[in-house]
């Protein structure tokens, strides 16, 4: 319980900050609209966007604005070096963990929530299919995702370099959550659905997290002591 | 004040530590004692280790070799509890710009676990003397303000082991004097306060044992009757096995 009032804490205060500077919900729903943008200009043809685009595009996009906003959230950590306050509270160091993945993922549910009607409506992607589906789809990608950038944003909190390191250390581990996700979603779009291929592919997206997940909360102690 | 729990000490000893960062050596083989009750100036030029003892002291720095001891246990046996016997003031002040005085109080002294959290937030926002700018963003205020919360929040849940890395930066001579008399009171109450700084004119009077640092090697130094800077040069300036 206290680990949960802990990670709680630490949510609720990345929420109460994000709030006030706006900074991190405006730059990531920017990037991610630009790069829907760009994409429908070079994929969409007289109304009519190439087969599986969309899936591609969504989860392309989820990435990439992804990215940008676990690296903005951990910089505002290293600014007064408040990591290392967290990491001097009295709880279990997973608490940390817990809370900073709380934060993010409900700062990027928000801005797929802008995202996947945008893309509904630029590529003609049938998202009111199967609605849950998708939902359940986008949010458990979303949690495998974050579970490991959350992790490795926090380790490379003090590197030089990065902004560079983060994505070349993120995506090999994530690419199994973004193929299974733009698999279960081209699923539901095609022209003749599949929803028992997206259901297994959402299995696969559950048991990556609890994967995910799991190992975080196991070694982000230890990574995190130096 | 210090709160007495099962986790509690009254003295820390600092074995044979030694800590490397591949084949630099921040500190090499660093025995020293800390008690209740002393106030300990820790000084040594840049790069002498400073900041890798504090952190071995707090926790977040894991030694290479050697051991500390909080009483008679060790960090790993005392566990998650033992970091709210220690309170830490950095160089960087571990307070968030976006929040309030207040808030950023309250959100550390939640995550301590402090009891009575609002009386206590008020007490310490009377001793920062920041009653008036409770409410105002930490980005907008001055580093000496900065400072004085940063401090109150180092010691909201009331340590045991305080450790204090160049505590008079930003201060003016009034907060100074207030900062001094706050240690003071802190140490007649018991807690153990390490005190690493660059500022002679500010500790002079105040340290009770001084511990000097060079290259990773540490050096208790007496100093009776004799001006801490004067003692410290004269340190710096014998040789050193």
């Amino acid at each position: 319980m206290r680990v949960l009032r802990a990670a709680w804490l630490i949510a609720r205060k990345d929420l109460v900050v994000e709030a006030r500077s706006r900074e991190l919900a405006y730059t990531t729903l920017f990037f991610a609209v630009s790069c829907v943008l760009v994409f429908a200009f070079a994929f969409v043809r007289e109304g009519r966007a190439i087969e599986d685009a969309a899936a591609g595009i969504l989860w392309v996009t989820l990435a990439f604005s992804g990215t940008l906003a676990l690296g903005r959230a951990f910089e505002r950590e290293r600014q007064a070096d408040t990591l290392r306050a967290l990491l001097l509270a009295p709880t279990e160091r997973a608490a940390v963990y817990l809370g900073k993945l709380l934060g993010l993922l409900v700062l990027m549910l928000a801005v797929e929530a802008i995202i996947v009607p945008i893309v509904g409506l630029l590529f003609a992607a049938p998202i009111g299919r199967a609605p849950l589906l998708l939902g359940a789809l986008v949010v458990t990608g979303t949690i495998g995702f974050a579970a490991v950038g959350t992790m490795f944003a926090a380790m490379l909190v003090r590197a030089h370099s990065r902004d560079v390191l983060l994505p070349m250390l993120l995506y090999p581990i994530a690419v199994p959550v973004i193929i299974a996700g733009v698999r279960g979603t081209a699923a539901i779009f095609a022209q003749e659905p599949n929803l028992e291929a997206a259901q297994a592919w959402l299995s696969m997206l559950v048991f990556f997290d609890a994967v995910f997940v799991t190992l975080a909360l196991w070694t982000f102690g230890p990574v995190m002591s130096e | 004040m210090p709160v007495e729990t099962s986790s509690d000490f009254d003295a820390v000893d600092v074995r044979e530590a030694s800590r490397h960062y591949g084949r630099r050596r921040a500190l090499s083989r660093v025995s020293l004692t800390l008690r209740a009750g002393e106030i300990v100036g820790l000084f040594g030029p840049n790069g002498a280790g400073k900041s890798t003892l504090l952190g071995i002291l707090s926790t977040l720095v894991r030694p290479s070799s050697g051991e500390v001891r909080y009483g008679a246990r060790t960090a790993s046996e005392l566990g998650d509890a033992l970091r709210g016997r220690i309170g830490v003031l950095g160089h960087d002040l571990f307070l968030y710009g976006d929040l309030s005085a207040r808030e950023n109080l309250e959100f550390f002294g939640a995550l301590y676990g402090v009891p009575d959290l609002g009386a206590r937030v008020q007490a310490a926002l009377g001793e920062a003397r920041l009653e008036d700018r409770a409410n105002d963003r930490v980005a907008s205020f001055s580093r000496g303000l900065r400072q004085r919360l940063a401090l109150e929040r180092a010691l909201l849940h009331g340590p045991r082991l305080v450790l204090l890395d160049e505590p008079f930066t930003g201060l003016d001579d009034e907060s100074a004097a207030l900062l001094a008399a706050r240690l003071r009171r802190l140490r007649d109450a018991g807690a153990i306060v390490l005190m690493a700084t660059h500022d002679f004119d500010s500790a002079e009077g105040l340290v009770d044992r001084l511990i000097c640092l060079r290259s990773g090697k540490a050096r208790e130094l007496t100093f009776a009757g004799e001006r801490l800077r004067d003692r410290y040069r004269r340190a710096l300036a014998e040789e050193w096995s």
